[in-house]
């Protein structure tokens, strides 16, 4: 048990530096970790659902897209009215769909609640079909195909390929000042030790150990008399509002949601993450998405010309290196460690310590 | 054991914080700021200071996708930017300064422009950032340079529709492309149009005009259709122009696409003498990937060809290709991202000074001989002045003009001076 002792130190330690990085870090790099937070959240996300319970979804975009469009929309709605590009396409009055997303908590609640309803609607009809494996995962592909042709094609709408921006304030509060940015990153921080902590406690329960069961062998699990359904239902259901809610945070800092930012390359980049990091752990996701997305960022200024060489690369290596990710990594080297310490067979004591999760 | 995993954790952390840090060699400059709880204004305040401080050397932003979708365009009109850095610093610079390019990639990514648009301004304090291509990176960078005062020059002919104090817009607005190329086309060519675009932004936009425009004129749509950006198969739709017979396509394609439309379209026995092509986004770049033998006969509608007239084109066309190799060629937004560097630091001489809201005040009515002609920016709407062309693509794969403005076209983003566009502002 010391093992899980000391990784929950580094977690809370890992969580009191991010705690304090608005008096270290310059307003921009700032900006910069707080927009990687907000992906890590959605990773966590994603992270349950691939890593526990083995559904592997290339559709987090659209939910994450509607929570930022849900955001952006408040923003915009709250910051100048209209949206300008309604007038050039012709729109007068501002539509329905449009008008409930200036209260702020309406706006907020459907940002979680839509995505979470509408994939609970879709995992029914899916999973209760028994749709599982690759087809759930091209069916997830499609319907982002289907979402972003919508959102460009209802251009009158939805702003187009141009997607929403140039909105400037927040509850009255000037969006890019430097305090402002600061809140919105410490409620980034917040929320992301929030959906770690629920994690945490959902892939403990005897409801996380279900999801692996389900993970390990799924016909075993349903005959065993669970309806794995209704399991699944539910972590899909909760991985989409946790990419509804980290949508919202990343729109409060980038100022631009377009429909490429959620389409399938983006889609396909979230999972990564998670693959990096490492499947089966919550650390893993986290670490993953900061790293990748800090690896790109450092990259991409470095080598302009060439960094998208370096990051393949590294995707190539880790998938044929490193399986298990990151965190796979590193449980190898203490398991290792630690059969040299007591003197165990090191494999069991590997299974001993993959089997608690964080 | 513990040791070791603090090491992990410090590890990890370091190299997280270290990417966020990437490119801030001097990261000492926020710092301060950070902690002391300072605001936004003494921040830009600092920045323009560092600049007039700074020695020699003029920072300047070029933010393009180098990589991505994008990135066959974009990589071109970077080189003629530099080209235009090069031949301004070896005339003695800007303000007797050498002016500093500093390259960023968009990586097609909005996020990423936006992030990269202010890194350029915050850590670089660049004077100036020359990039971006689509509407929907335009419009990622343009929060941010109007937060931090910063200047975007935009090199691309767009869907209009816009004027931020912060930006010049150096391609044509609609009145400067596509509201003449219409009433060409309506004159010479005939009265029923075939609308095919991509389905983005301006092709949509695009469309509404011509709409408009058609409405007043007395012509007709016979056919409005959009396919997915990169989308190859035009066999329904080349059923379709068979079915509804139109004098000319107005085709607002863009990259790929356009490369399997026109190839379809020859394959389908249908020529230049059976329907008119007038193409809006196929400048010579594209005629190299598209084949110059299935569009021989079509026509574009550009403010620039390579071939265009000029004393300033020759000189501009041999430094291009002596710059970049004797196979590339330059075209409409090549040589708008040449005469645009000149243009800012024209305005920059004129002020004195890299400040923005001075620089801004001082463009105002700058003129310059660019390869297609003289161009001046309209201080109201910080677009060009430039001159409109039609051309016909010849058999070599370049353009012979077919008629012209006569003179610079005032820009008009907005429509605002014409009475049918009322429902579109």
């Amino acid at each position: 048990m010391s093992y899980l002792y000391s990784k929950k130190t580094l977690v809370i330690l890992g969580f009191v530096i991010l705690l304090i990085m608005p008096f270290v870090l310059a307003p921009f790099n700032l900006n910069l970790l707080g927009r990687f937070l907000a992906y890590a959240i959605l990773a966590l996300g994603i992270g349950v659902l691939w890593g526990y319970a083995g559904i592997l979804s290339l559709g987090h975009g659209i939910f994450f897209g509607f929570g930022a469009y849900a955001m952006a929309m408040y923003l915009t709605l709250q910051s100048g009215g209209m949206p300008d590009f309604m007038g050039w396409n012709g729109i007068t009055e501002l539509p329905w769909f449009w008008a409930i997303f200036s209260n702020p908590i309406v706006a907020i609640v459907l940002a979680i609640a839509v995505p979470m309803l509408f994939a609970g609607i879709l995992g029914f009809f899916t999973f209760r079909n028994r749709i599982t494996g690759v087809y759930f995962t091209i069916l997830t592909q499609a319907l982002v195909i289907v979402v972003t042709t919508l959102i460009i094609s209802q251009q009158q709408y939805t702003g187009g390929t141009n997607g929403i921006t140039g909105f400037d304030t927040i509850f009255g509060y000037s969006l890019n000042s430097v305090t402002t940015q600061q809140m919105i990153y410490w409620t980034t921080v917040i929320f992301l030790g929030l959906v770690f902590l629920i994690c945490y406690k959902l892939v403990n329960s005897r409801f996380g150990k279900v999801l692996i069961a389900i993970r390990d062998g799924e016909n075993r699990t349903r005959f065993l008399g669970y309806n794995t359904s209704i399991y699944q239902v539910i972590v899909y259901s909760f991985s989409a509002g946790v990419a509804g809610l980290a949508g919202m945070l990343f729109v409060l800092q980038v100022g631009i949601i377009t429909p490429s930012m959620m389409g399938i390359v983006p889609s396909i980049e979230m999972v990564l993450w998670v693959a990096i990091g490492g499947r089966g752990t919550l650390i893993g996701p986290v670490i993953g998405a900061l790293l990748t997305n800090g690896a790109s960022t450092w990259f991409s200024q470095t080598y302009p010309d060439a960094w998208l060489f370096f990051i393949g690369l590294v995707f190539v290596l880790v998938v044929v290196f490193m399986p298990k990710g990151i965190m796979g990594i590193i449980s190898t080297i203490q398991a290792r460690r630690r059969a040299k310490k007591y003197g165990k067979d090191r494999k069991e004591e590997a299974k001993l310590y993959n089997s608690s999760s964080i | 054991m513990k040791k070791y995993k603090w090491g992990i954790a410090l590890f990890s952390s370091a190299f997280i914080l270290s990417a966020c840090a990437a490119g801030d060699e001097a990261a000492d400059t926020g710092f301060g700021e950070a902690s002391a709880g300072e605001d936004e204004q003494s921040d830009s305040e600092e920045n323009s200071e560092e600049v007039v401080v700074d020695e020699d050397s003029i920072p300047v932003g070029l933010l393009h996708s180098l990589s991505g979708t994008m990135a066959i365009s974009e990589t071109s009109v970077r080189d003629a930017v530099m080209l235009a850095i090069d031949e301004i610093n070896e005339d003695g610079g800007v303000l007797g300064k050498e002016i500093v390019p500093i390259v960023e990639d968009g990586a097609s990514d909005e996020p990423v422009f936006s992030e990269r648009a202010s890194k350029l301004l915050q850590q670089d304090d660049v004077a100036a950032i020359f990039g971006t291509w689509t509407s929907a990176s335009r419009q990622a960078v343009l929060p941010v340079v109007e937060e931090h005062n910063g200047l975007l020059f935009y090199p691309v002919q767009y869907e209009g529709m816009e004027s931020s104090p912060n930006i010049f817009y150096n391609g044509a607005a609609p009145n400067q492309q596509i509201v003449p190329a219409v009433e060409w086309l309506f004159d010479n060519v005939g009265d029923s149009f075939f609308l095919l675009g991509s389905d983005y932004v301006f092709p949509r936009t695009a469309n509404q005009i011509i709409q408009a425009q058609l409405d007043d004129l007395g012509g007709e749509v016979v056919r409005e259709e959009y396919t997915p950006m990169g989308h190859t198969d035009y066999n329904t739709i080349i059923s379709h122009i068979r079915d509804t017979e139109p004098d000319v396509i107005f085709n607002t394609l863009n990259g790929d696409s356009n490369v399997a439309f026109f190839n379809q379209l020859a394959d389908a026995g249908i020529t230049s003498d059976d329907v008119t092509v007038l193409s809006v986004s196929v400048a010579e770049e594209e005629i190299r990937g598209i084949g110059a033998e299935v569009l021989e006969g079509h026509y574009a509608s550009w403010n620039y060809y390579q071939t265009t007239d000029t004393p300033e084109n020759d000189t501009f066309v041999s430094n291009f290709k002596e710059a970049y190799g004797e196979d590339r060629v330059t075209g409409d937004p090549i040589e708008a991202a040449y005469f645009m560097v000149y243009l800012w630091a024209q305005a920059v001489e004129e002020a004195g000074t890299t400040e923005t809201d001075a620089v801004r005040e001082a463009a105002s009515g700058i003129t310059f001989d660019a390869p297609n002609g003289p161009v001046e920016i309209d201080g109201d709407n910080q677009h060009v002045y430039k001159t409109v062309r039609i051309g016909e693509v010849q058999g070599d794969g370049q353009f012979e003009e077919v008629w012209n403005s006569g003179e610079p076209v005032k820009p008009d983003p907005y429509l605002e001076t014409y009475d049918w566009a009322e429902a579109i502002q």
